[in-house]
């Protein structure tokens, strides 16, 4: 071998390619395992304890990680019985297909015309509603109270509907400005000499088009309505106008009292819909997040 | 059908004037090519043609009707883009007649019109199929076909054929030559490879800088240009320009371009270059009026000698470069007839194509 490399010096080349090739790839998976590991173990966890009994749960001499006792699905039936959780996802699927939905055509229509139709005050406008993403909803909770309140909508979740858009729809204009501004000028410059106005060149050209844009930011207002806390909290007390988020922890801890198991059982639900979301549409989110960052 | 005529056309971009108040009449059926160097003003003037600029001043008239304020959807031109703007999620059937479905025209007749668009581009095979299956070719062909299933008043064609390679640009040129000829419509065609502009156009129209330089059939362009970058543009390689002066030559008259070399202008011209005796000027010559001593009744004063620097055998000819008094000379030879890098060769100056410019105005004298 050492001879014949000595022979070819190209062999030795090629040797250490190989050799590089497979540190590379025994690093890259060393390091996947451990982030798997690290993110896999909470829900992991949650499983474990939700398909345990209470008693197990608060029996301290057991392991935690294993079920010791044996499987039950006790804390499902009481989470769907024996509490509103039903309520909370009746009435936070409401509130999410709203605010998608409203998300949705605001900022379609918001980034086509920042993207296409140029007018006075167009880039400052982009830019702007990209700032308004930037401010947390923990400080505009407070003057939106007082708005939600003018309204006559505290404690009712249509209020929801009208505030998350106050979050989603700055961050999804933004991505679809950014895939907009990345199909070719002169598509819509076809359709109008093909005879398109704006509105057919939108949904005939535009949308068909930008439709990797469109699922990505779909799926962010999906789960930005999905998993919104501070909103609810704040604006929401009764238990038939709660959302999952806030109903979960309010209705299943009492005072110092944590039934952990229901919890548990509550949260993986509650997590099932975005998961199966990701599940279907994670190509089209990654293309269509990538595209806008790179071409925006 | 229709005739076009630009009036004094301005487009100004803020402080930029792109296009500085052409005018230009092209008649019913005419392929009028508009070329120059990129930044010229050519794409600009073909786009407030197509409506998708503002005319800042001076009129569009499409079939005698002025269309400054027309949207493009109603001035009835059709438009062949350089990224062909082909619709990626719609099948070539679709993208055919689309125009033809918003302009609500009944679904037999759009079949109609789009097979038979179909059949003169050779694209039938591939109706079915989506923009991203097609090669440049075919997505050019298509393209094409978007146009024509319109039947447009006037066709815009925008450097459709410098995203393909050279051997398919060929092709296309022909194609699209072909297809004028058969389906006659007024054509305006933007480029800036002015191989393609002598081949297809049946008028030429040099821009330069906004303005104007020449209009004319290519035939007049490559032979009688009027200005010194007309003369420089037209032809390939480009025409050799070398300070020179008209000196007297007993009754005749003679062009000096160094100290050594002199050729004597032939008598057609001589009433023609009289006033300019003695003045500075620019003598420019074609390459391939440059050649190795050949041709009966040639004038034997005009052969001289040079030491070649480069020699470019391009296969049915040779480019071989050399200078005269420091400025760089191409001439086109036999490549039989060229000698080597470094070597002497005998060389014979056509001078009935010479051209004279005066470096002052850049106009050919």
């Amino acid at each position: 071998m050492t001879a014949a490399i000595a022979k070819h010096p190209r062999l030795a080349v090629r040797a250490s390619l190989k050799r590089n090739r497979r540190w590379a790839l025994v690093t890259s998976y060393v390091f996947l395992i451990l982030f798997a590991i690290f993110f896999l173990t909470p829900p992991y966890y949650m499983i474990v304890t939700s398909l345990k009994t209470d008693a197990e749960v608060a029996h301290l001499a057991t392991n935690p990680w294993i079920i010791a006792n044996g499987i039950t699905f006790e804390q499902y039936r009481l989470l769907f019985q024996g509490t509103d959780f039903l309520i909370y996802f009746k009435n936070t699927i409401i509130v999410t297909l709203c605010v998608v939905a409203i998300t949705m055509v605001v900022s379609v229509l918001a980034a086509f015309s920042l993207s296409r139709m140029r007018f006075w005050g167009s880039g400052v406008l982009a830019t702007g509603i990209f700032l308004t993403y930037l401010i947390p909803d923990t400080l505009l909770f407070i003057p939106l109270f007082q708005i939600v309140r003018g309204l006559g909508l505290l404690n009712s979740y249509w209020s929801m509907v009208l505030v998350y858009p106050t979050l989603t729809v700055p961050f999804c204009t933004w991505i679809m400005i950014g895939y907009f501004q990345s199909i070719p000028k002169e598509l819509d410059e076809a359709a109008l000499i093909d005879g398109a106005g704006h509105m057919q060149m939108l949904l005939k050209i535009f949308i068909p088009v930008a439709l990797p844009g469109i699922i990505a930011a779909t799926i962010f207002a999906f789960t930005v309505s999905w998993a919104a806390f501070v909103y609810p909290i704040a604006f929401l007390f009764s238990a038939d106008q709660q959302v999952l988020t806030v109903g979960t922890v309010t209705s299943l801890i009492k005072a110092d009292v944590y039934k952990w198991g229901m919890l548990m059982a509550g949260a993986l639900v509650a997590a099932a819909p975005p998961l199966i979301v990701y599940a279907f549409l994670m190509d089209y989110y990654i293309a269509g997040l990538t595209a806008g960052a790179t071409k925006g | 059908m229709a005739d076009v005529a630009l009036n004094k056309v301005v487009k100004r971009f803020d402080e930029v004037e792109a296009v500085r108040g052409i005018s230009l009449d092209i008649p019913d059926k005419e392929f009028v090519v508009l070329v120059g160097p990129s930044g010229c003003g050519k794409s600009t003037t073909l786009r407030m043609i197509a409506g998708l600029e503002e005319v800042t001043a001076g009129d569009i008239i499409i079939g005698g009707d002025v269309v400054n304020d027309v949207p493009p959807k109603d001035r009835d031109i059709a438009m062949v883009f350089q990224n062909y703007a082909l619709y990626p999620h719609m099948t070539v059937f679709e993208n055919m007649s689309f125009g033809l479905k918003l302009r609500r025209i009944a679904k037999a007749e759009i079949r109609a019109r789009v097979e038979h668009a179909a059949k003169i581009l050779d694209i039938t095979d591939l109706l079915a199929r989506r923009p991203k299956q097609l090669s440049g070719g075919q997505r050019q062909r298509v393209a094409m076909g978007r146009a024509i299933v319109r039947n447009p008043k006037v066709f815009l064609f925008d450097e459709p054929l410098s995203n393909l390679d050279a051997k398919l640009r060929v092709q296309m040129r022909t194609e699209i030559k072909r297809v004028h000829q058969k389906v006659k419509t007024t054509t305006v065609y933007v480029t800036h490879d002015q191989v393609e502009a002598m081949t297809l156009a049946d008028r030429v129209v040099v821009m330069n800088d906004g303005r104007i330089e020449q209009v004319g059939p290519p035939h007049d362009l490559y032979h009688m240009p009027k200005t010194r970058f007309v003369a420089g543009f037209i032809g390939s390689p480009a025409m050799n320009f070398i300070p020179g002066r008209i000196e007297q030559n007993g009754v005749g008259l003679k062009i000096r371009l160094s100290q050594d070399l002199t050729f004597p202008i032939p008598e057609s011209r001589t009433a023609r270059y009289r006033p300019a005796a003695a003045k500075e000027l620019t003598f420019g010559l074609r390459p391939e009026h440059i050649t190795e001593p050949r041709g009966e009744g040639r004038d034997a004063r005009c052969e001289f000698t040079v030491t070649l620097d480069v020699v470019e055998p391009m296969g049915m000819e040779t480019m071989v470069f050399f200078t005269i008094d420091g400025t760089e000379v191409c001439a086109r030879v036999e490549p039989s007839a060229a000698t080597g890098p470094g070597q002497p060769m005998r060389l014979y100056a056509n001078l009935n194509h010479m051209h004279l410019i005066d470096p002052a105005t850049d106009m050919v004298l």
